[in-house]
């Protein structure tokens, strides 16, 4: 491999700012330019729907490092700034600079898919930046009515944040139960159950028709059985697109999931894309993308890796965890639609339990509910799994 | 070397007990992080090192002493 002297990433949160902290610990001396959109210091996302949204953190907290850190990092930190384009072996910003690179690491990420018709309409809100949490966070101490469309990890963890904070709070979704995709149906069931205990009003099974809005703001959402939940705030939490628009007729391959890697989280000779925005062949998964927070920093690591030369396959073990109300929701393996779930530690009941799926009789998922050191030998289980 | 937790940020995910197992451990309750040695030996760098990176959390900060 011809010597790397810059590097370029693309991406300043979580994955990007890993990838650079992996490559300087790996050794790597040459230029590093690390590009943000946003104006903040490189920060960590998991809290704010939690944390931040309930004002038990100063927004300073979710910084990933401190300015000392980050120093010794010796970056070329360009944040406030938006990459436009890749043309050739040179990344374009909107101020207009070129930057020329030897390896070029797409940390992008994802944005928040929102309703049609919502756009400018004031109270309704998404979760992905920290603007966004400090925004919201401004609304819901209006002591709103809060209406959270979708109910998947943020829906859910906002909808348990805001009542306590003593909102009254609606979450809807098209599905039967919420966190149906991540957990599956039986534990979702459970997931409903918490939310209505802790008084959640719960509008599963029915989509949003539309959005009523008077003088700007909102005022309720109609539901595709033609009731009406008055609001005086909207969360959406329906999912998120990845941002690969940047990338349009620079030959690096990008589809409706992300951008297109090998299984070393290649896209092509010297680009790699990591975290959110990657989608990889996962040697043993197949094609997958994980918008998971331990993602972002294992995967960033394996593309460190690679970008000074190796040829890993990245085969993580996927993981995630959801903190609501007083309930830790732990996540090990890749379950899907149809696996046997069984309880295999402790009862729903008590509030604390183990569940394993198993598809032909292997284990392919495990979710502590309350119970954490327990699924140490499930994970050790799955990692060998994902070892091949 | 000297190792800083943040048991408040902690999330629980125990990637740093599968990165080092001698220097961190968790909780039974809620699989928050705890600390088993706060200088450990030179021969563990590289794990805790890792274990920092590895933190979804953050949580944790290698100081040179």
């Amino acid at each position: 491999m011809t010597a790397v002297r810059r590097i370029v990433v693309v991406g300043a949160s979580a994955a990007g700012l890993g990838t650079a902290e992996a490559l300087r610990r790996r050794g790597y001396d040459g230029e590093l330019v690390l590009v943000g959109a946003e104006a903040h210091l490189p920060y960590d996302r998991p809290p704010l729907s939690k944390q931040v949204l309930a004002g038990a953190w100063e927004p300073e907290r979710v910084q990933l490092r401190t300015d000392e850190k980050l120093a010794d990092l010796r970056l070329d930190l360009r944040l406030a700034t938006r990459a436009t384009g890749v043309s050739g072996r040179q990344v374009l910003l909107d101020g207009g600079d070129r930057l020329d690179f030897d390896g070029l690491v797409i940390a992008t990420g994802v944005v928040p898919r929102t309703l049609p018709g919502v756009e400018g309409v004031g109270g309704v809100h998404v979760l992905r930046t920290l603007d966004d949490a400090l925004s919201l966070r401004v609304e819901l101490l209006a002591g709103p009515r809060l209406v959270v469309v979708g109910a998947g990890l943020i829906g859910c963890e906002v909808a348990a944040t805001a009542r306590k904070l003593g909102l009254d709070v609606t979450l809807v979704d098209p599905l039967p139960v919420p966190m149906s995709r991540q957990i599956g149906p039986e534990l979702g069931e459970l997931v409903a159950n918490m939310h209505g205990e802790n008084g959640v009003h719960l509008r599963f099974g029915v989509g949003v028709a539309s959005v009523r809005s008077e003088a700007g703001r909102v005022t309720g959402v109609v539901l595709t059985d033609g009731t009406e939940v008055a609001a005086d705030a909207m969360l959406v939490g329906i999912g998120s697109t990845a941002v690969t628009d940047w990338l349009e007729g620079s030959g690096i391959p990008v589809d409706s999931t992300g951008v297109l890697c090998d299984a070393r989280c290649s896209a092509a000779p010297g680009v790699y894309a990591v975290g959110d925005v990657a989608s990889w062949e996962h040697p043993v998964l197949g094609r997958i993308r994980l918008e998971h927070r331990t993602n972002a920093t294992e995967q960033a690591m394996s593309v460190a890796v690679n970008l000074l030369g190796a040829q890993q396959e990245y085969r993580p073990l996927p993981y995630f965890w959801s903190d609501q109300y007083d309930t830790k929701l732990q996540m090990f393996g890749w379950p899907l639609p149809g696996d046997d779930l069984e309880v295999v530690e402790g009862t729903p009941a008590d509030g604390s339990f183990i569940a394993t799926y198993r598809r032909g009789g292997e284990l392919t998922g495990v979710l502590g509910w309350n119970s954490v050191r327990g699924l140490r030998p499930f994970r050790q289980e799955l990692m060998k799994a994902m070892a091949g | 070397m000297r190792v800083e937790i943040d048991q408040d940020k902690c999330c629980g995910a125990g990637s740093c007990v599968l990165s080092a197992p001698e220097v961190f451990d968790q909780r039974e309750s809620d699989g928050i992080v705890v600390l088993l040695e706060e200088e450990p030996g030179d021969e563990l760098r590289d794990a805790v090192e890792e274990a920092a990176e590895r933190c979804p959390a953050a949580a944790i900060t290698v100081l040179e002493q």
